[in-house]
């Protein structure tokens, strides 16, 4: 193809480089909290590159939902547990050549299966512009709301199946309770509560 | 516009590294989460370059729910996460090891 250098190549490379690098940081920082920070970096880079696919709304999503609720999650419980920050590296190094050869085995193997050869922008053109008034969002809800209203239903069934799990495992108990009791209260008597007493009038003190 | 090849190799780097992140860590559970987090992303990359360059909506769709799934599995992986860590004191995946395995 003639078009070689445009704008959009000069955004997608510059997202595409943010990602990968915050994502290798996600995976080789040794403190957490970065860790999560790294990662969020990467959702933002990748929701930046689905911008380009033209997936506003799930690049929304992903920023609202995933940035703003499950990144916030990890972060809490990140900081909630109190890890130490000198971890003992003793297992990492042992596993690390083995690992660094398979993953380049796989990695190589898999952009090899997904290069220009086969999805190459000769192969797969990009599709035409869409019109000014097009919107995503309508076209996804149109295709939620009708065909796959059940799915749909189903996703919002284990959302709260989710919910009830969280909140069944990590809810505790409140070990001192105010609780009343009824039978406690039905069986009190006035003798257990009121102590009458005699005593002795006070004479009235001058000059108070 | 880049090719479509381009968003998959991307997307195969953003795999590659969440398997790393798997295969490498020993430290910690909370970043054997975050690489799933890092597949999850990858493959929902994967269904939106392909939705776009074969002008299907039903790959937006499938991320939609994948989206749900992931945040769900989040939730209830960080809530076992807690527990543990209230149990053990330490979520070190060299010490989990009950089960024998």
């Amino acid at each position: 193809m003639a078009e070689l250098f445009t704008p959009l190549h000069l955004i997608f490379y510059l997202f595409a480089t943010i990602a990968v690098c915050s994502a290798v940081a996600v995976i080789t920082v040794r403190h957490p909290v970065r860790s999560v920070l790294s990662l969020v970096v990467t959702f933002f880079a990748m929701a930046g590159l689905w911008m380009l696919l033209r997936a506003e709304f799930l690049s929304l999503i992903l920023l609202l939902v995933y940035v703003g609720a499950v990144m916030t999650l990890f972060l809490f419980v990140v900081m909630m547990l109190n890890i130490d920050i000198e971890y003992r590296q003793s297992g990492f190094v042992r596993y690390v050549p083995f690992g660094i050869i398979l993953i380049l085995l796989m990695v190589g193997l898999m952009i090899a299966a997904v290069g220009p050869t086969y999805f190459g922008i000769a192969l797969m053109p990009a599709p035409q512009q869409e019109a000014a008034n097009y919107s995503n969002i309508s076209h996804l809800g149109a295709l939620l709301y009708t065909e796959y209203a059940y799915p749909f239903e189903i996703a919002g069934v284990l959302l709260l199946a989710a919910i009830i799990a969280a909140i069944t495992l990590t809810h505790r108990a409140p070990l001192r309770r105010k609780v009343q009791n009824p039978n406690d209260q039905i069986a009190v008597r006035p003798e257990d509560r009121v102590r009458l007493i005699n005593m002795p009038s006070e004479p009235k003190q001058e000059g108070v | 516009m880049p090719s479509l090849s381009e968003f998959l190799i991307v997307a195969a780097l953003l795999f590659g590294l969440g398997i790393a992140g798997i295969i490498l860590n020993r430290k910690n559970i909370i970043v054997l989460l975050m690489s799933i987090e890092l597949i999850l992303l990858s493959v929902n990359t994967n269904f939106i370059a392909f939705s776009y360059f074969l002008g299907n909506m039903i790959g937006q769709v499938f991320v939609f729910f994948v989206l749900t799934v992931a945040a769900s599995e989040a939730a209830i992986g960080l809530a076992i996460l807690v527990v543990l860590y209230r149990k053990r004191g330490t979520i070190d995946v060299q010490n989990l090891d009950a089960l024998k395995g």
